[in-house]
């Protein structure tokens, strides 16, 4: 059973079996608008804590996405290339950003569970 | 946002229609609403979209020398305009620099409508102002709600609010009831109107067009990527006192006479630049693939060696591509030229493109 857990900068992950699929929340994806670009990472890459990981351009602005914790990149949401519009419509399922592999488990123990992340944004 | 941003007169109005605020040229303004930014731009161009832009300010000019007063004020033959009739035009600096983008309509034989950017208006009040000094005639700030309907169901909009506009044709401008002053013009590249009234008459007329299911609220994000569609220039970012008309691309503006013997402010500059011609021109920019290109990034040649800059750029919802405008060296002007811009690293190939990147609309007649 995966576990869910997010971040102050209204990130989400999806762990399990040390795998985290990452994206970004539903109130993440209201305050960017429309997006019409997302830049992926490639596989292999590896990414420090607070390293930008992924790009999302909206009609308007450009805004980077940040690796939550330490980790390998392993797979990217290649469905985002052609229909970038998924991360507004579907922003914790269909259009989540990319898989990595945690360097440190011990990190997780930092970010927020959902009702912490609720209380953060109300 | 800092708390020293104006405020709407209507911001009520739009708080419960659900808008998302940001600060522009020192207003709190709505960026979009809750139909979103895609939505938003694409029924402006099908139906009709509804924008504030009371942050602009309008001018009137009066006086037996209000004609005297624009002819040195803007490169501008007032005297030649129609009753009725708009024109797009500057205030110029002595080195030919824009200060300002500006819309000027003829009310009468002494009277004229003068509309300013809300980032330039203070300075505008103040240099006209100072040049009025030496001329007989009168510059009053008007306290008015603008507002804007734009897109090709505007008109009937309208006429259901009460409102015929059938006469009226692009470009012109009339004052339909006291102290109400219409245009049929517009920042979209659509058939439009561009309304300043009292702001108990706004009221009045909002909610009658908002009970119209063809008419939308519609934010500054939008209004953006429609402005930039119909490539039209943004003041600060696409023109500045730093760029002339002759490379802005905008000497259409000016008729022929005047740039001969005008005696506007910046006309010997502007002759100057117009005789050597610019080095750089202001053009569209079309970047291949999907990858929006932003104001600033920096424009390369095949060899990379820098040739200008990206001025204003995002995605065009209707064009359906990413759109951009901004400045090359004179030789790469033509459309076709490909140009490459930085970013984030990555070269993105951008071809020179002819502007509007959507077909404009307007109702010439």
């Amino acid at each position: 059973m995966a576990k869910i857990y997010f971040t102050a900068d209204h990130e989400w992950l999806s762990v399990e079996g040390g795998i985290a699929t990452v994206g970004i929340t539903d109130y993440a994806q209201e305050q960017l608008g429309d997006l019409v670009f997302v830049e992926l990472p490639e596989t292999g890459k590896k990414l420090a804590k607070g390293d930008t990981a992924v790009v999302v351009e909206s009609v308007k602005a450009a805004s980077d996405v940040y690796a939550p914790v330490d980790g390998e990149i392993t797979e990217a949401n290649g469905t985002l290339s052609s229909d970038p519009s998924l991360v507004n419509s579907a922003a914790t399922g269909a259009g989540w950003l990319w898989k990595m592999k945690l360097a440190d488990e011990s990190q997780l123990a930092s970010l927020m569970d959902e009702t912490a992340y609720k209380a953060h944004i109300a | 946002m800092t708390g020293d941003d104006r405020h709407l007169p209507l911001e009520d109005i739009h708080a419960a229609a659900g808008a998302r605020f940001g600060a522009f040229a020192g207003w709190s303004m709505p960026l979009t609403y809750p139909a979103g930014v895609m939505k938003e731009h694409l029924h402006t161009r099908e139906h009709a979209g509804l924008f504030d832009i009371s942050h602009m300010k309008l001018f009137e000019v009066s006086g037996p020398q209000a004609v005297a007063l624009l002819d040195r004020a803007c490169p501008l033959d007032a005297g030649a305009l129609e009753i009725s009739q708009s024109k797009l035009t500057f205030f110029l600096n002595e080195a030919g620099g824009i200060l300002d983008d500006l819309i000027v309509t003829r009310l009468g034989d002494t009277r004229f409508m003068v509309v300013a950017n809300a980032g330039n208006a203070v300075a505008d009040e103040k240099h006209l102002r100072a040049l009025a000094a030496d001329f007989d005639v009168k510059v009053e700030p008007l306290d008015r709600v603008f507002l804007a309907i734009q897109g090709p169901e505007a008109w009937a909009a309208l006429s259901r609010a009460g409102l015929e506009t059938g006469s009226l044709l692009f470009m012109h401008g009339i004052e339909p009831r006291k102290n109400w002053f219409m245009s049929r013009s517009g920042y979209t590249g659509e058939d439009g109107f561009e309304i300043g009234l009292p702001q108990a008459d706004a009221r009045e007329l909002l909610a009658k067009l908002l009970e119209d299911e063809r008419v939308l609220w519609i934010g500054l994000a939008a209004r953006d990527s429609l402005r930039l569609e119909a490539g039209l220039c943004l003041h600060g970012q696409d023109i500045t006192p730093e760029t002339d008309p002759a490379a802005a691309a905008l000497m259409w503006a000016i008729p022929k006479e005047i740039r001969a013997s005008g005696t506007f402010i910046g006309a010997d500059a502007l002759r100057a630049v117009v005789e050597r011609g610019p080095a750089q021109k202001r053009v569209g920019l079309k970047p291949q693939g999907r990858q929006p290109v932003r104001a600033g990034a920096s424009l390369f040649d095949t060899d990379g060696n820098p040739v200008g800059h990206v001025t204003s750029g995002g995605f065009g919802p209707s064009a359906g591509h990413p759109v951009a405008m901004g400045y090359v060296a004179t030789p790469l002007a033509k459309p076709g030229t490909r140009v490459f811009a930085d970013v984030r690293g990555t070269k993105i190939p951008i071809d020179v493109s002819s502007l509007p990147f959507t077909p404009h609309r307007y109702r010439k007649g």
